[in-house]
């Protein structure tokens, strides 16, 4: 266990290390930090002042070193927008992304099986195709617009929810609804789908030739090995959400997650501020993978920890 | 030409499949023939008809039939040309995603030991990265626009194609037919070429198409973000982003575009999620039972079929 637990983290480290060398290389090499971060009208010597400032002046190996010895210590550099550090911006905004994408997949999650459930034991059923149908459609609808009708018909037409910004509870509601629905749509499918296929096989079969009522059976075996299959789908769409997802929902709801923060320092060229999300949101990434493999170890004792 | 028949078949007894088909078709037609049948230029602007609504609404005229946006610019006309963009990227990134996945998941099953460990171990980190995150990163420093976009994209999106390929190759090559070929002398280029690929073809073809929704998805986000396809040019994303201004007043700016997504992209899960099923015979099996099962309840086949599915007695 221990091993396992070791192999996982080096893995992790290699992850963090393949993104540390992709953002030094775009930053770095591709474009120009300066050009990035200084106005149009910085003079020569501001301009030369700041590379000097930031290492810029420096080899590259030792420029890449600095910048890893920066990494490990949290040092992500001076927000120039909002002038201090970056990492701080970063864990300021931090709480309000977790909240959201807590709120959205956590509900997702608990809507999810027991739809997913009811669809899959009557198959073809009436309920079975509006779930599956409202499922494919949950799918196929981009995040941003959903958002925008949902403000105009919740905020705009019935004035029952706020339009955007984070005062109260109830600005949580939409944000939470628009970035849940398509988990909960995918994670409706594929319970649906991993229950009909577990209720095939043939100790279902023998369960209940022995007397055991369906319900228990579906309880006590069939949902335990379905479990496996959902929580993978849900761990890999928390990471979809904290990597991507959370940038445009609270694009659309101003909610001041690191999403927003994230398009608002590139809208103001605060790449130190950009990097720092990247760095963070891939360790948040790395420390789930590894979070998620042993809960399933601990789910399914068949699965090797090696 | 027989197998196509058949499918044909198969597919016109599926009606949300056969919709599917028909709306995927409407588009890519649209698309083509987008100059012969938008009614304006799409960049025509006319300030005397700013924010003119839909035809059927009360101020509407049948003029613009989706209404105009802020700059009296015809929507419907923006939509018809807006579909262009949006399948021409998804293919480009769908091409060269599956090209760059195909090749590096041919070599590491082939080639297994040393070059498939390393190759996989870099597959498994780039799906580790955050992927929007780093777009945006790319994005802000390269500058936003449809190249950008589209390399930007492939190289966040190969490594499925990777994983499918590699898992058929490692199958088929234990497979008595290319274990024969290598007998009688094939070199690996030819058991590739002749043996392995046109096991690939129909994997292959399937998670392209669903993979299509994703790239449609991902462009329309990055271009509401303002990151992606830049004024003058259209894109569904871009006109629902300039619409959100004009929400409040002008709810057919938004509306439209983002149907159009919805339209397309819906399209294209009926169909591929058909397609899917059709290509697994595991999936046929019970497919096929529960067919019987609905069109003659009470005989054999739909009391298994009825058992297979574990409905009520």
């Amino acid at each position: 266990m221990g091993r396992y637990v070791l192999a996982r983290l080096w893995q992790g480290l290699l992850v963090v290390l393949g993104v540390t060398l992709t953002v030094f290389v775009v930053t770095r090499l591709v474009g120009n930090p300066v050009d990035l971060m200084l106005p149009l009208s910085a003079s020569a010597e501001q301009r030369a002042a700041f590379a000097q400032q930031i290492g810029l002046d420096q080899p590259l190996p030792v420029q890449f070193a600095r910048f890893l010895g920066d990494l490990a210590t949290l040092d992500f550099g001076q927000s120039l927008w909002q002038r201090r550090p970056a990492a701080e911006v970063v864990f300021e905004r931090l709480p309000n992304t977790a909240l959201l994408v807590a709120a959205g997949l956590g509900a997702a999650l608990v809507l999810a099986v027991p739809l997913g459930i009811i669809a899959a034991t009557r198959p073809d059923g009436p309920v079975d195709r509006v779930i599956v149908g409202a499922g494919l459609l949950g799918l196929s609808m981009p995040q941003f617009w959903v958002g925008l009708i949902l403000i105009y018909v919740f905020a705009v037409q019935l004035k029952w929810l706020p339009t955007s910004g984070s005062a109260t509870w109830w600005h949580l509601v939409l944000p939470a609804v628009t970035l849940g629905l398509a988990p909960l749509a995918r994670l409706t499918m594929l319970t649906r789908s991993a229950v009909i296929d577990e209720l095939n096989k043939p100790y279902v079969k023998t369960a209940r030739a022995k007397g055991m009522p369906r319900r228990r059976v579906l309880g006590v075996h069939t949902l335990r090995n379905v479990a496996i299959g959902v929580l993978t789908l849900a761990g890999w769409e928390l990471i979809l959400a904290l990597s991507g997802y959370t940038v445009v929902v609270e694009t659309v709801f101003a909610w001041p997650g690191i999403g927003l923060t994230a398009i608002q320092a590139i809208q103001r060229g605060d790449l130190f501020l950009v990097q720092a999300i990247v760095f963070v949101i891939a360790g948040i990434i790395v420390i789930i993978n590894i979070a998620l493999d042993l809960l399933f170890k601990a789910i399914d004792p068949r699965i090797d920890v090696r | 030409m027989a197998r196509g028949a058949h499918f044909f078949d198969e597919l016109v007894r599926d009606k949300a499949a056969m919709l599917g088909l028909i709306g995927i078709v409407t588009v890519v037609a649209v698309a083509i023939f987008a100059p012969l049948i938008a009614p304006y230029d799409p960049a025509a602007q006319d300030v005397l008809a700013r924010l003119k609504p839909p035809a059927w609404a009360a101020r509407g005229s049948v003029e613009h039939l989706l209404g105009t946006d802020h700059l009296g610019r015809d929507v419907l006309s923006r939509l018809i040309y807006g579909s262009r963009i949006t399948l021409m990227i998804a293919s480009a990134v769908a091409l060269f995603a599956g090209a760059l996945g195909v090749t590096i998941g041919l070599v590491s099953g082939y080639l297994g030991g040393r070059a498939d460990s390393l190759l996989m171990r870099l597959v498994d980190i780039q799906v580790s990265f955050p992927g929007i995150l780093l777009i945006l990163l790319i994005v802000s420093v390269v500058g936003p626009g449809v190249t950008t976009l589209v390399v930007v994209l492939a190289i966040t999106n190969w490594m499925i194609y990777a994983r499918v390929v590699r898992a058929i190759v490692l199958q088929s090559r234990q497979s008595a037919y290319v274990e024969a070929a290598e007998v009688v002398g094939c070199g690996p280029v030819r058991v590739i070429w002749r043996h392995i690929l046109p096991n690939l073809v129909a994997p292959l073809l399937t998670l392209a198409i669903l993979e299509f929704t994703n790239i449609v998805l991902a462009e329309a986000a990055v271009s509401f973000l303002g990151l992606g396809v830049q004024p003058p040019a259209t894109s569904w994303g871009l006109d629902v982003a300039s619409g959100r201004d004009y929400v409040f007043i002008a709810w057919w700016l938004v509306t439209f575009p983002g149907l159009c997504i919805v339209f397309t992209v819906l399209s294209i899960n009926l169909f591929a999620g058909w397609l899917r099923v059709t290509g697994d015979p595991q999936e046929r099996d019970k497919r096929f039972a529960r067919g019987v099962a609905r069109r003659r309840p009470g005989t054999r086949a739909a009391r298994a079929a009825r058992a297979a599915e574990g409905a009520k007695p």
